[in-house]
This record gives C-alpha cells, structure tokens and sequence, in this order.
C-alpha cells in the first residue's frame, strides 16, 4: 500500500486531505467530526478580531458545476473563538484561518491562534466578497509582502498564505508570499461571481457579489498551481472542486503536496475524504507511486 | 439551484399565519424544509407544511420582518426557493404518536397526512390554533392542548401527551414545535421509555450542509437533520440549553 503521509514544510499530514476554511469549521465539535472522517488536518473559518454575523441571507445558492457564497467572513471574532479552539485542537492538527485590514490585524489574530494552539495559521488574502479584506488585500504585491512579513515576525509557527485567482500577477503575488519568508501558498480562493434571477431582475445574493466553488473551478485551480510551481520554491497546498481522486492527483500533479476539500462536503458528505485516500492510495498502487512526494508535480516533467 | 414557483392558493390558517400553496413537482419527504428567497429581506427556512405530487405549501406566521413580508405575496406571485433540504421524518411505522406545537404544527402535517396517526395540536389560545381541518380530514383523533384551556386540554402539548400515554402506547413520538416543548417532550420520553423523533431548528445560512452554522453540537440541522433520533438527541448537549447567532457566538437558554 502506497503511503497517503505527506508534508507541507515542517508540518507532517498523515493524510494529504484538509478541510478548506469556511466549510463546517467554525465550532469546535464541528473541527473535530471532521478530523475524525478521515482528513489529515482541518483548517478553521476566517477568523477576525471583532464578531462578524456576516452578509444577510441569501449568502449562498447552488449553482450548475458547482456553489457559490457570500458568506461574508462570519465568525465569533478571535476571543470568543478560543473556546473552539480548546475543543479542536487535542483532537488532531488545526490550522488557524484569519482575515484582517492589514498587517497588524494578522499579527494580532495569528498570535492568538499560536497561543491557542494552531500548528500553523493560514492568511486569507483572497476572500472575493467583503469589502476591505481578503482579496482586496490580497492582490496587491506590496500590501501581501508586508501581511506575510508581519505575521512571520510574530510568531513561530507556519506562516500560509490563502491567494485568489481573481487576478493576472498570481505569481507575482506568490513571489511575495516567498520573499517575505511565507511557509507555504493555499491556491485557490473562489473566483468572483454573481448570480441574477431574471423575474426579479437583481442579483440573488444579498451582496450581489459572490464567490463560485466546486467542480466548475477545479481546472483554474489546478492551472493555477501548476504556474505557481514553476514560479515559487515553497510547499504548495491545492483547493478547488476536488470531490474524487482523481481531482486531488491532478492538484498533486501540477504541484501541490496536499490538498483542501471544500464544496464536495456539501454534495458527497464527509465521507469524501475516505473515498479520496482510498482511491489515491489504489491509483499510487498501481502506477507506481510510492508516495505523495514522487507524484508531486509530476505534470512538470 | 432555485426553483422560480407561482402561489396558486392562500388559506389564512389564523389570525398571523396563512399557508401558500404553490404548483412545485419536487418530490419531498415529510419533515424536509426549503429555503425561500424574499426579495431585498431575506432568505429563510420554512418546512414544507404539504405535500401533493405537483404541489407543495409552506405555513408562515408573521413573526419579523421576512416573514410579514412573505404575508404580503398574493395568488398568482412567484416565489424563488431552495430545496428540498434535511431528511425528515422516519415515518415506516404508522403507530405513532404526532405532536406540533405552534408554528411547528406546520412541520408534521404532512406526516399526519401520510400516515393518518393520533395528533396532538397545541397552542397558546385557540385562536393560535393552525391546521385543525386537515389533521381531522386525515386522523380519526386529534387532540387540542392550549396553555390557556380555550380549546382542548387546558395545558401544554407535553402534559396532553403524558395524559394520553397512560393508556395508550406507540412506537414512537413524532414532533415539533418550540424549543422548550421537545426539551420537556424529550425528557418525559426519557422517563416514560418512549422512543422519539423530534424536529429541530437553528439559525441557517447555506441550508446545504456547507456551513457549519446551524450545528447543534456536531450535527448540522440542515444536514443531519432537522429531524433527530432519541439516541442521537441523547449525545446533543447544546439541545434546549444553547443555540449560536449569525456570529457564531453561544447563547445560553436560562
């Protein structure tokens, strides 16, 4: 049996599978049903520095290929949050997702989740729906180089760093996360949307603009990992429309040495994770990989 | 993906609540619920109060701004839903017991429907009384509590229910209705040894299972439920004493 055991950077996955942020991540006892079905970490909703109850309803739809979300970054806020955080982490590797204005909203955020016990936080420069975080931070070169430095100035723990494809300069972005010592780069975010409804002539989501995931996604999320393997020297973890095996060996293929679930939750249920180990360890079987590292970019060559 | 539904029939069930019966060929299992959209307000959960094989209703009482809103809507106006979601009740044995409590007396009419079943209706004063005639055309016995005796057994829904299980049994209690009602349900099926299915409810965004905001505990109502076994209940300890805003923070019940 081939070895689902993974690493990205100093951290080791027994299973190459996460949950992706914003998907039944945001209590404690969710974190911890979801370790136990089978996925190799889990990392938390964005977290803030303040309670945010999010966009109004309707902040999500499905959609043909796939879901799209304005959430709007809910979350308890940073303080309350530790209470989850106390139930999650005995249980397995926690990654600490936050979202911030700026440099010093990540450094305060990331600190508390070291203090709290993440192995490792995750930025998100790429939340394509609230105004004044996530992508509207997330795509300036400059502003992510600074976020990053930040962050990595105050704490020890793995610095990750969440990019959206809702840009042209992707690599260069990624460059950034590099230069300014960031551990790892999480591709993709969702890609910018909007849904209308055509008898009451205005966009459905409360927000008008929204975020697409699932299937219809994966092909960018996958070329956009297979760009920033050629351009950056740092751990790669891919997120976008993976809901079978085959999904997370492309990802794995084009660069990424560990993926995140996210939209499949919703269609196939927990137990997506199992059937993606199985199917990849079959697949590693009987090709001849021995492990995830030797499939990691193997489109490349 | 949403379904864009013309209402074809309003029936005012009292004073604050009307049913919107609406041409929709989904199929829907009784207990399962849509979202539905209200233009420029919001977006809600509602449970499908009836079910036929090209329509389907919801039962809204007007209790905030969505909901006066949706009282607003006329026959021949179109409505933009989600759904069906939620797995609904188990109904493979038709000795049972129905209990709806409240608005949450729309939730189990379609059980009562399928199934025929003893049914208790309770309510705050007869006036608050929803869906007497359909349960009646359906169920040769159908039971009225009210916390003020206007109607029925002078009492609450729970109380009926104990009086009624002295000398009658099922093999289970189906319900829904008010927090507090299936906390007390659930505990005196705890004492009495009576096996339940009760239907919850939690603040709701995706309804899809994504989220993660409408958990109780770990299970999400949208998804694992909204209707939950007695042993499931028997893990939940956030039932009747907790639930969570659109923030995700907790509040205490008491």
């Amino acid at each position: 049996m081939a070895s689902l055991s993974t690493s990205v950077g100093s951290i080791a996955l027994d299973r190459p599978g996460m949950i992706a942020s914003g998907i039944m991540d945001e209590t404690g006892k969710s974190l911890v049903r979801v370790l136990e079905s089978g996925a190799g970490a889990v990392v938390t909703k964005s977290i803030g520095l303040m309670p945010n109850p999010g966009h109004d309803n309707p902040c999500f739809m499905e959609v043909r290929g796939g879901y799209v979300n304005a959430m709007g970054l809910p979350n308890p806020g940073i303080e309350e949050f530790g209470e989850e955080m106390k139930v999650a982490v005995p249980k397995g590797k926690v990654i600490g997702s936050i979202y911030g204005a700026g440099p010093e909203d990540f450094s305060k955020l990331a600190i508390k989740m070291e203090e709290y016990g993440a192995c490792a936080v995750e930025l998100n420069l790429s939340c394509p729906h609230a105004k004044g975080y996530g992508m509207e931070v997330g795509t300036d070169p400059d502003m992510v180089k600074s976020i990053v430095s930040a962050v990595k100035s105050s704490v020890s723990i793995p610095v990750w760093a969440k990019l959206t494809p809702n840009t042209h300069i992707l690599t260069k972005i990624g460059a950034a996360v590099q230069d300014a010592g960031g551990d790892a780069i999480v591709a993709i975010n969702t890609l910018k949307a909007m849904v209308i409804s055509p008898e009451f002539a205005r966009p459905i989501m409360s927000n008008k603009f929204c975020g697409l995931s699932g299937d219809a996604v994966k092909p960018v999320g996958v070329r956009a990992i297979y760009d920033l393997k050629s351009a950056v020297d740092i751990p790669l973890i891919g997120v976008g429309g993976i809901s079978c095996w085959r999904d997370a060996a492309e990802y794995i293929m084009a660069g990424a040495c560990a993926f995140q679930v996210g939209s499949a939750v919703g269609t196939k249920g927990l137990e997506v994770f199992g059937q993606i180990n199985d199917g990849l360890s079959a697949f590693m079987d009987e090709y001849g990989y021995g492990s995830i590292s030797s499939m990691v970019g193997a489109a490349h060559e | 993906m949403s379904d864009i539904v013309i209402i074809k029939e309003i029936i005012q069930e009292a004073y604050d609540t009307k049913t919107f019966v609406f041409d929709w060929d989904a199929k829907v299992r009784p207990g399962q619920f849509i979202m539905v959209w209200i233009p420029g307000t919001d977006e809600i959960p509602m449970s499908v109060s009836g079910i036929s094989d090209s329509t389907k209703s919801i039962t809204v009482k007007a209790i905030g701004e969505a909901t006066r809103r949706l009282h607003e809507f006329k026959v021949g106006d179109r409505l933009s839903i989600r759904g069906p979601f939620g797995n609904g009740f188990d109904l493979a044995d038709d000795n049972i017991l129905i209990i709806g409590g409240g608005v949450g007396t729309a939730a189990i009419m379609p059980a009562v429907v399928q199934t025929g079943a003893d049914t208790i209706i309770a309510a705050r004063s007869d006036k608050d009384l929803i869906m007497l005639d359909t349960a009646r055309k359906h169920s040769k016995n159908v039971w009225i509590a009210t916390d003020d005796g206007s109607a029925g057994f002078h009492g609450n829904a729970v109380q009926l229910m104990k009086e009624k299980l002295k000398d009658r049994s099922y093999r289970y209690i189906v319900a829904c209705g008010p927090e507090v009602m299936l906390y007390f349900t659930y505990k005196a099926c705890q004492e009495l040894d009576q096996d339940c299915q009760l239907s919850m409810e939690r603040y709701m965004k995706c309804g899809a299972g994504v989220c993660g905001c409408c958990v109780m505990d770990d299970m999400r109502i949208c998804k694992d439920g909204p209707v939950f076994k007695k042993d499931q209940i028997s893990k939940l300890k956030e039932f009747g004493v907790s639930n969570r805003d659109a923030c995700g923070r907790v509040h205490n019940f008491r």
